[in-house]
C-alpha cells in the first residue's frame, strides 16, 4: 500500500552523510546554524566531483573524443535534472550561471537595458535581498526607468494593499521579489505578485535562492518569468547556479557574456548569436560543479522538499519558542506558520558581532550582519541583526545549545 | 577575545561624547558590521597638541572598545604624530590576536582619526585610510 503522508525525515541520521559535523570546533561539536547564508555538503556530492573529474573530464560541446562525450553528457544532464526540479516545461530554458545573483543580472542586462526606458517603473520589495535589488536599482538609473519598492508591514510581510499605490499612474515594467527571505524568512506570495505583474503588463522576476533548497519550487505554477537558484546553498558546489526563464523570453533577449560557444557564425562585420540556452553561456562553464549540482538536487530530493519544509517548519516554530523565554532577546519577521527555517533576532544591547564571536567560541556557528539587506535594516532601525538559519541536518539540540550560548553572551557582555 | 582590559573600555568608554565646535571632526562606517565611529579633537593654543578627543557611535564591543584605547592614548599628543602613529602601536594595546574582519573594527577609530587630522591640519593620508574617506565618510 502506498503511503501518503509526507514521511518525517531523519536529521540526526543525515548528519552522518556530511563529513563536517566529523570534527570539533574549538573543541565543541559543531552546530552550523548558518545555511541561509552557505550550507554544508553530503559526501554524495563530493564524490561525484571526485568521480567526474578522475573518469569523466574533459571541455564540454567540442570535442569528439571519449572523455569529451562523457563530460557533456553529464553537463547536459545536469541541465535536465535541474529543469525536473523546477519542473520547467524544457530543460532548454534552464541556463547555467554562476550563482542566482548573476542569473538576475543576466536578467536585468539583456532583458532590461532594451526594454526599460523613462516612464517605465521597476519595482523591488523592501525585504529584497541585495542580489535583487542593486542590479535593477542600477539598470533602472542607466535607462532612466523609476526604481520603486513595495513596503513591508510590521510583521515583515509584504504589503500586497500597497501594489497599485506605489506603482502609481508609471508603466510598470518588472516585478522583482525572493521566494523566502534570507533575513525575516518571511516567504512571499509570488504567485499574487506575478498575478499582478502580469495584469500590468510586467514581467516577474524571482530570485528563488533562499526557496529552492527548502521548498518545491515548481515554474509552471509559481507564475514567474524567470526564477534563479543557485547550487551551494541546497547541499551543491558553490560557483553554479541556474536561470529558469521563459523560452519566449529567452530567445527575444540580448546576450549577457560574449566569447566562446554562444555564438552562431562570427564575421568581422558581425556576429550571430546561438541558440538558447548556448547564447547566454560563453566561455567555459563550471562543468564538474554543474554535475555536483545534480548531485545534490538528486540527494535533496530523495529526502523530499515536503520533508524538508515540514523539518525546518518545526525546527522555526521550536527556536521561537525557546527565544521567547529569553527577554533580553528580540527576534524579528512573522510568526511561525508563515516563515521558513531563518531567524533573525538581537540580543538587547549586545551588538551581533560580539554575540556570534562569543557563540564561535561554543562551535557555534551563526551569521551577525547586515545580510546583505541594508534597506530591511533600515526599516527595522537597527545595523544588523543576529541570524540562525536551519536545513536538512540541522537537530534541535543544536538550537538549545544556542539559547545556552546567549545566557554566556549576556554573562559576559552586560 | 574579551579580556577584562577590552570589557572594561567597552563598559566604560572613556571620552564618549560630542564636542561642539570642535577642531577636527570625521565620520567613519564599517560596511562589514555597521559599527559606527564619530571622532571630535580641539586643539590647544598651540594648534597641534590634542587637548581634548571625544568619540560617538555604535557598534561592536571590539570597535568601540578600540577607540575608547584610542581616546586614552591620544590624548596630550600632537597632529603630526597621530597622523604617523602606527596601527601595531594601538593593536598592541589591545593586546588580543585578531581576525582580518575584526581587525577592521578594531581600526576604525584610528582611520576616522587619521582622516579628522588629515582634513583639520592637511597631514598626509596614506592610501589605506583614503579609502575610508572616499567610500564611506560624509
Amino acid at each position: 500500500m502506498a503511503v501518503t503522508a509526507t514521511p518525517k525525515l531523519d536529521a540526526q541520521k543525515l548528519r552522518a552523510d556530511f563529513p563536517i559535523f566529523e570534527q570539533p570546533i574549538h573543541g565543541k561539536p559543531l552546530s552550523f546554524l548558518d545555511s541561509a547564508a552557505s550550507s554544508q555538503k553530503p559526501r554524495r556530492v563530493l564524490d561525484a566531483l571526485r568521480s567526474f573529474y578522475e573518469t569523466s573530464y574533459a571541455n564540454v560541446h567540442r570535442g569528439v573524443y571519449e572523455l569529451a562525450e562523457r563530460a557533456t553528457a553529464g553537463y547536459e544532464g545536469a541541465r535536465e535534472t535541474v529543469g525536473r526540479f523546477l519542473n520547467a516545461p524544457s530543460s532548454r530554458e534552464v541556463v547555467f550561471t554562476r550563482n542566482a545573483t548573476e542569473g538576475i543580472n543576466l536578467v536585468a542586462y539583456a532583458w532590461g537595458l532594451n526594454n526599460l526606458g523613462p516612464g517605465d517603473v521597476v519595482l523591488v520589495t523592501e525585504l529584497e535581498h541585495h542580489s535583487n535589488f542593486v542590479p535593477w536599482q542600477y539598470i533602472a538609473h542607466r535607462t532612466g526607468a523609476d526604481f520603486r519598492m513595495l513596503p513591508l508591514d510590521d510583521q515583515g510581510e509584504l504589503r500586497l494593499d500597497a501594489l497599485d499605490e506605489t506603482a502609481g499612474d508609471g508603466r510598470v515594467k518588472v516585478v522583482a521579489a525572493g521566494l523566502v527571505s534570507n533575513s525575516l524568512g518571511t516567504v512571499n506570495p509570488v504567485d499574487k505578485l506575478a498575478a499582478w505583474a502580469h495584469d500590468r503588463g510586467a514581467i516577474m522576476v524571482c530570485d528563488a535562492a533562499q526557496g529552492a533548497p527548502h521548498r518545491v519550487v515548481d515554474v509552471q505554477t509559481l507564475g514567474a518569468d524567470f526564477v534563479a537558484i543557485t547550487a551551494h546553498k541546497l547541499c551543491g558546489p558553490s560557483g553554479v547556479g541556474a536561470l529558469w526563464g521563459r523560452l519566449e523570453l529567452l530567445q527575444e533577449m540580448e546576450p549577457f557574456n560574449l566569447g566562446g560557444h554562444m555564438i552562431s557564425r562570427v564575421r568581422l562585420e558581425d556576429t550571430s548569436w546561438g541558440e538558447v540556452p548556448a547564447k547566454f553561456e560563453a566561455g567555459t562553464q563550471a562543468i564538474a560543479e554543474a554535475v555536483g549540482f545534480a548531485a545534490a538536487i538528486d540527494y535533496i530530493s530523495e529526502i523530499g522538499l515536503e520533508a524538508i519544509e515540514q523539518h525546518e517548519h518545526e525546527l522555526a516554530a521550536y527556536a521561537l519558542d525557546r527565544l521567547a523565554e529569553l527577554p533580553w532577546v528580540k527576534t524579528y519577521g512573522p510568526p511561525a506558520d508563515r516563515r521558513a527555517g531563518i531567524i533573525s533576532f538581537n540580543v538587547e544591547d549586545i551588538h551581533p558581532h560580539d554575540v556570534a564571536q562569543i557563540l564561535d567560541g561554543e562551535g557555534i556557528a551563526i551569521r551577525a550582519g547586515h545580510h546583505c539587506c541594508q534597506p530591511l535594516m533600515t526599516k527595522l532601525g537597527v545595523a544588523a541583526t543576529n541570524r540562525a538559519s536551519f536545513y536538512l541536518y540541522t537537530v534541535t539540540d543544536e538550537i538549545d545549545r544556542l539559547v545556552d550560548g546567549l545566557h554566556k553572551v549576556r554573562k559576559i557582555l552586560t | 577575545m574579551y579580556r577584562e582590559v577590552i570589557l572594561d573600555h567597552y563598559k566604560n568608554p572613556r571620552g564618549h561624547g560630542v564636542i561642539e565646535d570642535a577642531d577636527a571632526e570625521a565620520e567613519g562606517f564599517n560596511p562589514l558590521c555597521g559599527d559606527e565611529v564619530s571622532i571630535y579633537v580641539s586643539f590647544a593654543d598651540d594648534g597641534e597638541t590634542i587637548e581634548d578627543i571625544k568619540f560617538s557611535g555604535r557598534g561592536c564591543a571590539i570597535s568601540q572598545a578600540a577607540t575608547s584605547m584610542l581616546v586614552d592614548m591620544t590624548k596630550g599628543r600632537k597632529a603630526k604624530e597621530l597622523a604617523e602613529l602606527p596601527k601595531d602601536e594601538l593593536l598592541e594595546e589591545i593586546g588580543i590576536p585578531l581576525t582580518p574582519i575584526r581587525l577592521k573594527c578594531a581600526l576604525l577609530g584610528l582611520g576616522v582619526l587619521k582622516v579628522a587630522l588629515h582634513r583639520a591640519k592637511g597631514t598626509p593620508l596614506p592610501q589605506e585610510w583614503a579609502g575610508l574617506d572616499e567610500l564611506e565618510l560624509k
